[in-house]
């Protein structure tokens, strides 16, 4: 008992001296060691798995070295400039039309809502959307997804709970091609990555839309919790095993988590794009992602 | 890929070199909590939370004596593993008991972390232990949040209350004071997620707590949370005094690390996980398995409760005769498929054995393997099966036929076997007992 009071404390000291100490250093200070320990403390903080963070402050070392860099301030502008280009090589490209777009994620991340929101941001650029309700197992997900395609006047293709997701996507498919619909989008219910199964029915459901309706580009859209730590590089890996994953979409950043996990994706997968960011309830909450200000995030 | 190397390997890589018995080094230790720090931080346990840890670990770890049966790694880990178990408290899965019912559960936690299918989960393991809950729809903002929680009121046939979306606090009394006048023993208060810093639906959750003085307040978190665990559970505690945690989709593959850092952080005890998406799928949080968890070592103690639970003690003691007596024969072989069957999905049980899950892939345990082999084993003749030196390629052809199987099939088996069998000619002269004890000795 003892001990979690004093680590209680310690973390309240800890973390007090720590952000005391980066104003000192990031204000001209000579870079040390303690310099280095307290980037480490930043960088695993925001999720950055250990392994990528000791290659960025190698790399940073380095260019430090070369450049003959003496202040802490030209280092840390130094650090985040490292970081943008890592991120800016994956930046998502214009949509075009016929678009579908399969959402996939584990439990619980946010899809249906982000569905939501990607509904009326197409709406608001006068698209025609059809959404298709694929999610056929969590209770009342379709009255959920309802409430959404409401809101941007989109076309509902539903199945009841427990129907196969299969059928329902191919009845949206044949709904969005007699309506000449420009974006189909498809909500498939939360599955753990490991669940072989799941992961399974997941692919059959992603081969009727490649079948259905080949004219359509194409998009498989990842929806990965911004408040998840490492499990998200096995998220990520294992649905894109199963539909090969084109684009990525973070949820919950209006609080303070800042999902750094994104450096290690985009370096692994050069292909995919970081499409999203969900920082908050309302539908203009969903912002395209920028490099630039997600890194100034992380040291803010 | 050292993400994915577990601790075991990598410490007993750093002793290897290491073949003096005695006390452990302080060198041996800064260099071993290294990987240990590193292990924490992959298993998503706070930076902080790992940097005290380790501290105080390694005070313990200096002098130590190092057990006859162990290596020096092995010994680290058990330190480690001990200490972890210890932080992390005993197993606490009972909840308390208002003297003046009904009792009054309320959930609370951030977004998506499953607390309306926890609700449901509760309310459905305290009907079977004889208790009368009653669901509360008090998420006036998700769509169809209510809907859902009252699909799973009727799931775990349960009952339910909701009284639309305008005011929580109220929803809360008045579920309390429907539960008094017909009855209900238990109240589950389903409340809407929220992050930690919105202060207007932080307060929210402060008013609830005022207006129905709930004995439990539980604090439901995502297995997968990062680092951002820490602020998460301090902040709900420091509002709301919570009296419990409930980890959710222990399911996945994630190491779990937010089970130390929100019980270092809150000093509460962890009650209950969520394993899965059944109604039933609720169960006691186990300190132990999950630092084993933690630290990358599977989850080998559900395994061994898994396999126990379900294997025929008086069938296996059989085949254990016949392998003793070296009469191992087909016949024994069907019986371990079957009982490997029993214990449920492969894959599942894979996934929980150390460093297996990585290595490997769904094809290399393939169920519908099992089954034809068992189908095969089943088109042979007693006397085959006892005695497999009698199956000749005539035989084998038969064999194929009558399984629905090819000559390649059965042939396969039959090599399994011949290699399955001197397997265990050399664990009846003690040479697989020596190689498990170096691998295994946790």
């Amino acid at each position: 008992m003892g001990f979690f009071s004093r680590l209680v404390n310690g973390l309240k000291n800890t973390k007090k001296s720590f952000s005391e100490k980066f104003k000192y250093i990031f204000t001209g200070n000579e870079i040390d060691e303690d310099f280095f320990e307290e980037l480490e403390y930043i960088l695993i903080s925001a999720d950055i798995g250990t392994e990528t963070v000791s290659e960025i402050l190698d790399r940073l070392k380095a260019e430090i070295k070369q450049k003959k860099l003496k202040k802490t301030e030209d280092s840390k502008e130094l650090l985040k400039n490292i970081m943008k280009d890592i991120l800016n090589e994956n930046v998502a490209e214009e949509f075009e039309y016929p678009l579908a777009i399969m959402v996939v994620g584990v439990n619980g991340v946010g899809k249906t809502t982000t569905i939501g929101k990607i509904a009326q941001k197409f709406a608001s650029k006068k698209k025609k959307v059809v959404i298709a309700g694929a999610d056929t197992f969590r209770a009342a997900a379709g009255d959920q997804l309802k409430v959404w395609a409401d809101r941007a006047k989109a076309k509902y293709v539903a199945g009841e709970q427990g129907a196969d997701a299969s059928a329902v996507v191919f009845d949206a498919i044949s709904s969005a091609k007699a309506r000449e619909a420009d974006v189909i989008l498809i909500d498939t219910a939360g599955r753990l990555h490991n669940k072989i199964n799941l992961m399974e029915e997941l692919k059959k459901i992603g081969k009727v839309v490649s079948r259905e309706y080949p004219e359509a580009h194409y998009h498989k859209l990842i929806v990965v919790d911004g408040t998840t730590g490492q499990n998200s590089i096995s998220q990520v890996s294992l649905f894109n095993e199963a539909v090969g994953l084109t684009d990525i979409c973070v949820t919950k950043l209006d609080g303070t988590s800042k999902a750094g996990f994104l450096i290690e994706l985009v370096s692994k997968y050069p292909d995919m794009a970081i499409r999203y960011i969900g920082v908050g309830e309302s539908a203009d909450d969903l912002l395209d992602f920028d490099a630039s200000d997600f890194v100034d995030a992380i040291f803010e | 890929m050292g993400l994915f190397e577990s601790l075991g390997e990598r410490l007993n890589h750093i002793f290897s070199k290491l073949t003096k018995r005695g006390k452990l080094t302080e060198l041996e230790i800064k260099q071993a909590m290294r990987e240990v720090r590193i292990a924490l931080l992959e298993a998503d346990v706070n930076f902080l939370v790992a940097k005290d840890f380790v501290s105080k670990v390694s005070e313990k770890a200096v002098g130590e004596q190092i057990l006859n049966s162990l290596t020096p790694g092995q010994q680290v880990i058990k330190i480690v593993r001990d200490e972890l178990v210890n932080l992390m408290g005993g197993t606490q899965s009972k909840l308390e008991v208002s003297p003046k019912p009904p009792t009054v559960i309320m959930m609370c936690g951030l977004q998506g972390a499953g607390k309306t299918t926890m609700a449901g989960k509760l309310g459905f393991m305290l009907k079977k232990q004889g208790k009368k809950p009653m669901l509360v729809a008090c998420d006036i903002y998700r769509p169809a949040a209510i809907n859902q929680l009252k699909i799973g009121a009727s799931n775990a046939g349960v009952d339910f209350f909701e009284k639309g979306t305008i005011n929580p606090v109220k929803i809360a009394e008045q579920a309390v004071e429907q539960a008094k006048r017909m009855g209900n023993d238990t109240v589950i208060i389903d409340t809407a997620g929220r992050l930690q810093i919105n202060e207007e639906l932080m307060k929210e959750l402060e008013n609830i707590k005022k207006a129905v003085n709930p004995t439990e307040i539980l604090l439901t978190i995502d297995a997968m949370t990062g680092q951002e665990s820490v602020n998460v559970a301090k902040e709900f505690n420091d509002r709301l005094d919570i009296t419990g945690v409930i980890v959710t989709k222990l399911d996945g593959d994630t190491r779990g690390g937010v089970a130390l850092s929100v019980k270092a952080v809150t000093g509460k005890p962890i009650k209950f996980c969520g394993v899965g998406e059944k109604i039933g799928d609720i169960e006691p949080f186990y300190p132990d398995r999950m630092a084993s968890r933690i630290l990358g070592m599977g989850d080998v103690l559900s395994l061994i409760d898994k396999a126990q639970a379900s294997v025929d003690e008086a069938e296996m003691k059989k085949v254990e005769e016949n392998i003793r007596k070296n009469t191992f024969s087909f016949e024994d072989f069907l019986i371990q498929f079957e009982q490997i069957g029993k214990m449920g999905n492969i894959q599942d049980i894979i996934s929980m054995i150390p460093g297996a899950g990585t290595k490997f892939k769904a094809t290399d345990v393939d169920e519908t393997k099992i089954k034809k082999y068992k189908a095969i084993i089943q088109s042979m003749t007693k006397k085959e099966r006892l005695n497999p030196d009698l199956i000749k390629a005539s035989n084998r052809k038969r064999i194929a036929e009558g399984s629905a199987t090819t000559i390649q099939d059965v042939n396969a088996l039959i090599k399994q076997f011949e290699q399955t069998k001197q397997m265990m000619k050399n664990m009846n002269s003690g040479k697989l007992q020596k190689m498990l004890g170096r691998n295994f000795k946790f």
